[in-house]
């Protein structure tokens, strides 16, 4: 175990580390005591709170169609906003100066906007010029702000994407004879997708986390709504944070883990090129925001 | 033409946006490096921790964060954050949610360029006498924190459109005035144009200026 930053520990700092590791423990230890205190002192840890998470009722009434709310929109949003991205992020790479002006405008336009302020537009423009009934109007919403705000993020992943394919495999596929939609097509896309995949799947973590932005300001039925109407019939606020939060959780940490076994896989099999797009890779790091959350991942969206 | 604005304080929102940006970020900042330092550290634990509140925090949605620190905190714990004032109390709130949000992502920013140190200096620095500490604080986090301002600024960037989440618990910041005016004024059109025109006015410049400094300071390998 070597580290840029210390050495292989010998018996004195052995001994210091351990002394660090028990004083670390005891602070951490008192930090959770002292929550739990909290908690107790406000009645936060009586039975009755969380007894209702045992029942099939509070999972078949509210979080489970909160949940199923959650997936339908991130899964729509991600299967529109995808062949968007891509069509964006290839004219990016025109050699038409006015398409690629034009596609440039228009991502960057919307990655420079909160998805937030995307979603309470749409919901407006749709209640003042559609007929969509008022229980449809936040799901279109929600999935609308999502779309045009990952589509442009997407773009940037597949530009990054084509831009990291070596140059010989476009001057190898011109020297055969093939034109520029079908060196893009069967020569560029197919491989660039291979090492967009991990940064696709981390971007939909980003996807679902925003869904959220949808329940509380528009009323968009999902899980961190649904905890609302759930805490008001059983009346466990905090339990219900606590429930809903670890549902999130785990459900984004087991696309994040995917995301990263992709990645893993991809590097080491022979097929690809071996680029992945990564947090380590070069071409990447500041091109792609993204991965916060209410924007990006690497920090982005929430 | 631009009639709609009357009564509309637009400049306060952004203001209030531009506030909650710059003490978030500086709150993050420090935390976000610490914890840095802790998942770097020799100690197991310390690791441990590092990456169990990376991993948790950065799959939690912003919103729950910030809607558990109004509903949460605030009205079950009573946490006033030191004020009695409501709005002073949400901002406060709100504050403290993008902190505990956006250190995880300056973790992982600042761990990254860690990274990028060759084991070399980290090396030589021992082979002098420093130890654990003077080798982080001396040699590795200043070259580290000039290679990482790209990615921090991606951090910050996502942090001034994050803000806008704080119109879920009530801080008058712009998204919430927009909601407002989108609902009372008839110029959807505009309005979502003039709001989406703030935000670009703040974001773009601030990513123009770092990514210029990021080129300017990269430490030269």
């Amino acid at each position: 175990m070597s580290s840029v930053l210390y050495d292989t520990p010998g018996p004195r700092a052995k001994r210091r580390n351990v002394l660090i590791s028990v004083v670390f423990f005891l602070l951490l230890a008192l930090l959770l005591w002292w929550v739990w205190l909290v908690m107790d002192d406000n009645n936060q840890l009586e039975w009755s709170l969380w007894e209702p998470f045992t029942t099939a009722q509070a999972w078949t009434t509210y979080l489970l169609p909160g949940l199923a709310n959650t997936l339908k929109a991130a899964a729509l949003a991600m299967v529109i906003a995808l062949p968007l991205g891509a069509v964006f992020g290839i004219a990016r790479l025109s050699d038409h100066r006015w398409v690629r002006g034009a596609a440039g405008t228009v991502v960057e336009f919307f990655r420079a906007i909160p998805v937030l302020l995307l979603m309470l537009f749409a919901n407006e423009l749709y209640v003042r010029s559609t007929d969509i009934s008022s229980e449809q109007r936040p799901l279109y919403a929600v999935v609308t702000g999502l779309v045009l705000y990952n589509a442009s993020v997407l773009a940037e992943i597949v530009r990054a994407g084509i831009l990291s394919l070596p140059k010989g495999q476009t001057e190898a596929a011109y020297a055969v004879g093939l034109r520029k939609g079908q060196t893009m097509s069967s020569i560029l896309l197919p491989q660039a997708v291979t090492a967009m995949l991990p940064a696709i799947v981390s971007q939909l973590v980003v996807i679902v986390k925003d869904t959220a932005l949808g329940g509380v300001m528009l009323n968009f039925p999902e899980l961190l709504n649904s905890r609302q109407t759930l805490a008001a019939n059983y009346a466990n606020v905090i339990p219900s944070f606590i429930v809903v939060a670890i549902i999130f959780i785990v459900l984004n940490f087991l696309l994040t883990s995917f995301a990263s076994w992709l990645e893993q896989r991809l590097r080491r099999s022979k097929k690809s090129t071996g680029a992945v797009l990564g947090e380590d890779t070069e071409i990447n790091p500041a091109a792609i925001p993204g991965t916060l959350g209410t924007g990006e991942n690497t920090g982005g969206g929430n | 033409m631009f009639d709609f604005l009357d009564g509309y304080d637009v400049l306060a929102a952004f203001w209030m946006t531009v506030k909650l940006t710059v003490i978030s970020a500086l709150g993050s900042l420090i935390w976000g490096t610490l914890l840095a330092a802790m998942r770097v550290s020799p100690v197991p634990l310390m690791r441990g921790f590092g990456t169990a509140y990376v991993n948790i925090v950065r799959n939690t949605p912003l919103t729950v964060i910030i809607v558990f620190t109004s509903l949460g905190l605030a009205d079950t714990f009573g946490v006033t954050m030191g004020s009695e004032d409501f709005a002073v109390q949400g901002f406060r709130l709100a504050v403290l949610g993008f902190i505990v949000y956006t250190a995880a992502f300056v973790c992982e920013a600042i761990r990254s360029g860690i990274n990028t140190v060759p084991v070399g200096q980290a090396e030589a620095a021992r082979a002098i006498g420093l130890n654990f500490s003077q080798v982080l604080r001396l040699i590795v986090l200043p070259q580290a924190f000039r290679s990482v301002i790209g990615p921090l600024a991606n951090v910050l960037i996502a942090l001034t459109k994050n803000t806008t989440v704080a119109a879920a618990i009530g801080v008058a910041e712009a998204a919430a005035l927009m909601k407002t005016m989108i609902e009372n004024e008839a110029q959807t059109l505009a309005i979502g144009a003039v709001f989406a025109l703030g935000f670009i006015v703040l974001t773009l410049p601030t990513g123009l200026f770092l990514g210029w400094l990021s080129k300017r300071l990269a430490v030269k390998r």
